[in-house]
């Protein structure tokens, strides 16, 4: 009797596994199919366009007036904007957030790096809509005043505060990179009678190069994403910016900025999530990038 | 036996509130959905059982809906085209016009800007790149930064409309997502110049004089000031029912004060 009612419990339990195992594997569904939408809806709302213009003309076309007739619907300079606007924010977030994460993972003391490390992650919560109205209000007369420049609203700007959110990124990334370098190879190269800088710079880095790299990665994915700031800031020109104090008007700000006020199912419609698909496709191909990289320097410890 | 009657109670009055009730569909004009809106938010407080539904898609796609008589009430900021009355005729529809506000839009500058007045065509070529300098206006030597609205706005279709007549704005203009966008950029820039509905300008901002004449509710209810237009709602025949009282609800005191607090001109003088 008690034999035969151990088994059922066994039994049971084999049963209750079963299910949450099941119910795991179906919440794991959910983000696939919440992407997988993304993807078909993007590519149904915005392919249409393209019976209207071709390829080439709607990613290479220096003209956006989607609102005339004739209608032109050249994304080019958006395209500018945003690579303009990603690029020079990473050559300031870069050094700034890499040194940092070297810094707090191998200078620091524990006292410091305890009030330091908080501190960056902080810099990641302000929600961007703030840091647009920071530059906004309190950089664009600033940089307007100082350089005489006619507008403060510019490209400059726009990369100013893309590197501010994208600092945390790469450097809490950077520095979990760094943490995770095994002791033992720092201790080999302290025995080989290398000095700290030599053991940071030949030793540490390129052993954490694949987490940095994807930190990086990350960084600029986040940037060229990042819509609220470039709306607020990047001044809102369509045309390709000559110089860093020129306006400009990178994708994301382009699609928010119309997409309220485009009639929907029209060509305007259309070629906005047009330009939804090609920003897609840029995140998806640096997120692409970081995994690829990650797993290339990947360190075989053995 | 109890039941039955409850439900038979239960029927009579949903039939008695549907005959009350109703539908009453807006689209048309970006522009004039904010006061639409507006209009149909306090309606339907009033009216509890009308369900008054509000959508955008731009003025011609309004007009092309009360031909297909798809809505009820097209909204519109500007007058019937010929090919559409044309339209209309064909599918044995009567497009009767109701003026519902004016919209009136005005160029700003930063409050130390010593320019006062300036002409629709030093506008036009300010706008279109021709004009890039305040030295040509008469003031001093300085680059102008161009502020405008995004091309699918309705403000930007009045100025599209009236100052470039149809002309393409040029493309260093920095187009701002909204009137407070606009105005906070002018408001902080001593070069900058820009055009916000009547209802935005404040102390922080100069509002020009176009041709002489100052935008004022006035004005623009006389038509002597230049950068201003009607906004309509175009219904199937005289109005009946819902949309009747919808529409006067709209021309009353009332409605009229809500168009001006959404920043347009009411169609006569509220006191």
């Amino acid at each position: 009797m008690s034999q035969i009612k151990q088994q059922d419990k066994w039994l049971n339990r084999n049963r209750i596994e079963y299910l949450i195992q099941g119910l795991f594997f179906l919440l794991s569904l959910v983000s696939i199919t919440i992407v997988a939408l993304v993807f078909m809806f993007l590519f149904k709302e915005g392919v249409p366009i393209f019976r209207i213009v071709s390829v080439r003309e709607f990613l290479f076309g220096k003209l956006w007036y989607p609102t005339y007739t004739p209608a032109d619907y050249g994304i080019w300079p958006m395209i500018a904007g945003s690579v303009v606007v990603t690029a020079m924010a990473s050559l300031m977030a870069v050094p700034i957030g890499l040194l940092s994460a070297i810094y707090v993972s191998e200078i620091a003391a524990h006292r410091i790096k305890e009030f330091i490390k908080p501190v960056i992650e902080l810099l990641a919560s302000i929600p961007s809509v703030v840091m647009g109205f920071f530059g906004m209000v309190v950089v664009a007369p600033f940089l307007q005043n100082t350089f005489n420049i006619p507008t403060g609203l510019n490209v400059f700007n726009a990369s100013l505060m893309l590197a501010f959110m994208a600092i945390p990124t790469i450097s809490s990334i950077s520095e979990d990179a760094l943490a995770a370098v095994p002791r033992s190879l720092r201790e080999a190269s302290y025995a080989l009678g290398a000095n700290r800088w030599e053991t940071i710079s030949r030793v540490v880095v390129p052993a954490g190069l694949s987490g940095i790299s994807t930190a990086i990665i990350l960084g600029m994915s986040r940037a060229i994403g990042e819509t609220m700031v470039v709306l607020m800031v990047a001044g809102g020109a369509a045309a390709v910016p000559e110089s860093i104090f020129d306006s400009a008007r990178p994708l994301p700000a382009s699609i928010a900025a119309e997409m309220a006020e485009a009639p929907y199912q029209s060509n305007h419609y259309h070629a906005l999530f047009a330009t939804g698909i090609v920003l897609l496709i840029i995140t998806f191909g640096f997120n692409l990038l970081a995994d690829y990289l990650s797993n290339k320097y990947k360190m075989t410890e053995n | 036996m109890k039941n039955l009657m409850i439900t038979a109670v239960l029927i009579a009055v949903t039939m008695f509130g549907s005959a009350m009730a109703g539908n009453v569909v807006i689209t048309g004009s970006t522009t004039v959905l904010p006061i639409a809106q507006a209009a149909a938010e306090e309606f339907m407080k009033a009216n509890p059982t009308v369900n008054v539904s509000v959508s955008g898609g731009g003025s011609g796609f309004g007009i092309k809906a009360i031909i297909d008589q798809t809505c009820d009430i097209a909204t519109s900021s500007r007058f019937v085209s010929q090919n559409e009355i044309g339209m209309a005729c064909q599918n044995n529809v009567l497009m009767v016009p109701h003026q519902v506000a004016l919209d009136c839009v005005v160029p700003i500058v930063h409050k130390n800007n010593p320019i006062n007045d300036i002409s629709l065509d030093q506008l036009k070529g300010i706008y279109t790149g021709n004009i890039t300098n305040w030295k040509e206006l008469g003031g001093p030597d300085q680059r102008i930064v161009v502020a405008s609205r995004d091309t699918s706005s309705g403000t930007y279709e009045v100025w599209s409309e009236l100052v470039l007549k149809k002309e393409r704005v040029f493309p260093r203009a920095l187009l701002q997502a909204s009137s407070g966008a606009v105005a906070q950029l002018v408001a902080g820039n001593p070069h900058a110049i820009g055009y916000v509905g009547i209802g935005y300008l404040n102390e922080d901002l100069k509002g020009l004089t176009v041709n002489g004449v100052k935008a004022t509710v006035d004005s623009t209810l006389d038509g002597s000031y230049p950068v201003s237009r009607s906004l309509f709602m175009f219904t199937n025949g005289w109005p009946t029912g819902n949309a009747l009282r919808f529409l006067n609800f709209l021309g009353s005191p009332q409605g009229q004060a809500l168009a001006e607090r959404e920043g347009f001109v009411p169609i006569y003088k509220l006191n």
